[in-house]
């Protein structure tokens, strides 16, 4: 038996890809973008009527949860890390999602008692 | 014969066998991350909380009109949401350069990293500053723990009902879930001045990587990154 072939095959350490000055920059850029648009939405086109408000709030959570990618896949790196680390992270991320469709739906029932 | 090998006396060489690394990252980062996810629970619960009283509630008081003064200076209405953007970009510069001074981290440039650090620091200090100005505001109109203004007209958009109980639940969440935050962006600036001694004293140097400034460096972006979902939930929507 060669012991070659049961040999642990060392990876170089060739994780941190994709993230020199010029990435970062891109994506502060980005971030900075998303957050102007956000005000303008909430300073100009919901007060001047050309966006209804009902509109407005998706449009800032898909605004914000896009903020969030960009901060955890490129800031925090997690793009680059193993699919397994990945994993770990992200799936837990489906309780939080769960309590909120049960706290959002209860909540309806609450509107008598507050009062 | 003895030539026989028993399936569990073989060499392993999958992933989740033992012998190699599946997450190729070092102990203190996935534990980094982890104790991350714990916190992206707690701080879900809140604004979840939050989320579910504001749903329950059928008017609740106007971010454009309880902030829109610039603490700290003669402008005190007619200016919504301008000192908290001032706040999110001073987070987002900070982000950035916490980033910047991992990226140098992997250079080896002590120097850089250094700066960088100072930068980052620099910008906690400022956001820190800007909150307890924001607090200290809120606390003269009336706003606090268990406390609201005798007067509510000005923060009710016209027609709304303006209810007690909506505005105590929302200056108890505001300060208990801006207060949390404050506090994890305090413990920061604490971690990120211990970081930069360290980097001064050259104890990352000696030990051949700038792996530790990577780990705060997440814990760093985690801030800024709740900071984004509160920046969204109380005062955009």
């Amino acid at each position: 038996m060669s012991s070659e072939t049961t040999e642990v095959h060392h990876e170089e350490h060739g994780e941190h890809g994709g993230m020199d000055k010029k990435a970062i920059f891109k994506i502060a850029g980005y971030l900075s973008l998303i957050t102007a648009v956000e005000f303008i939405i909430a300073l100009w086109a919901v007060p001047n009527e050309h966006i209804p408000m009902h509109w407005a709030n998706p449009i800032y959570i898909v605004l914000t949860l896009f903020k969030a990618f960009l901060i955890v896949a490129y800031f925090m790196h997690l793009k680059f890390e193993k699919v397994g680390l990945m994993l770990a992270i992200i799936v837990p991320i489906l309780f939080i999602i769960g309590l909120i469709l049960v706290l959002t739906n209860e909540s309806h029932y609450w509107v008598p008692f507050i009062r | 014969m003895s030539a026989q090998v028993s399936p569990i006396d073989e060499v392993k060489t999958t992933p989740w066998a033992g012998g190699t690394s599946p997450f190729k990252a070092e102990y203190g980062k996935i534990m980094m991350w982890f104790f991350l996810l714990s916190d992206a629970f707690t701080f879900s619960s809140l604004l979840i909380s939050y989320g579910a009283l504001r749903f329950s509630a059928d008017s609740w008081p106007a971010a454009d009109l309880i902030f829109q003064s610039v603490p700290g200076t003669s402008i005190s209405h007619g200016a919504p949401l301008v000192f908290v953007g001032i706040m999110t970009f001073i987070l987002i510069l900070s982000s950035v350069t916490m980033v910047l001074a991992v990226e140098a981290g992997h250079r080896m440039a002590r120097k850089e990293v250094t700066w960088w650090m100072l930068a980052t620091v620099l910008g906690g200090f400022a956001f820190l500053g800007c909150q307890a100005l924001e607090w200290s505001h809120l606390h003269h109109e009336g706003f606090w723990w268990g406390s609201i203004p005798k007067e509510l007209g000005e923060y009710f958009h016209k027609g709304a009902h303006e209810s007690t109980t909506y505005t105590q639940q929302f200056a108890n969440l505001f300060f208990t879930i801006t207060g949390f935050h404050g506090f994890h962006v305090f413990s920061g600036v604490i971690i990120n001045i211990i970081i930069t001694v360290n980097v001064l004293l050259g104890t990352y140097e000696k030990r051949g990587s700038y792996l530790m400034v990577e780990k705060v460096g997440l814990y760093w972006h985690f801030v800024d990154l709740v900071w984004v979902f509160v920046f969204t939930f109380f005062y955009l929507v």
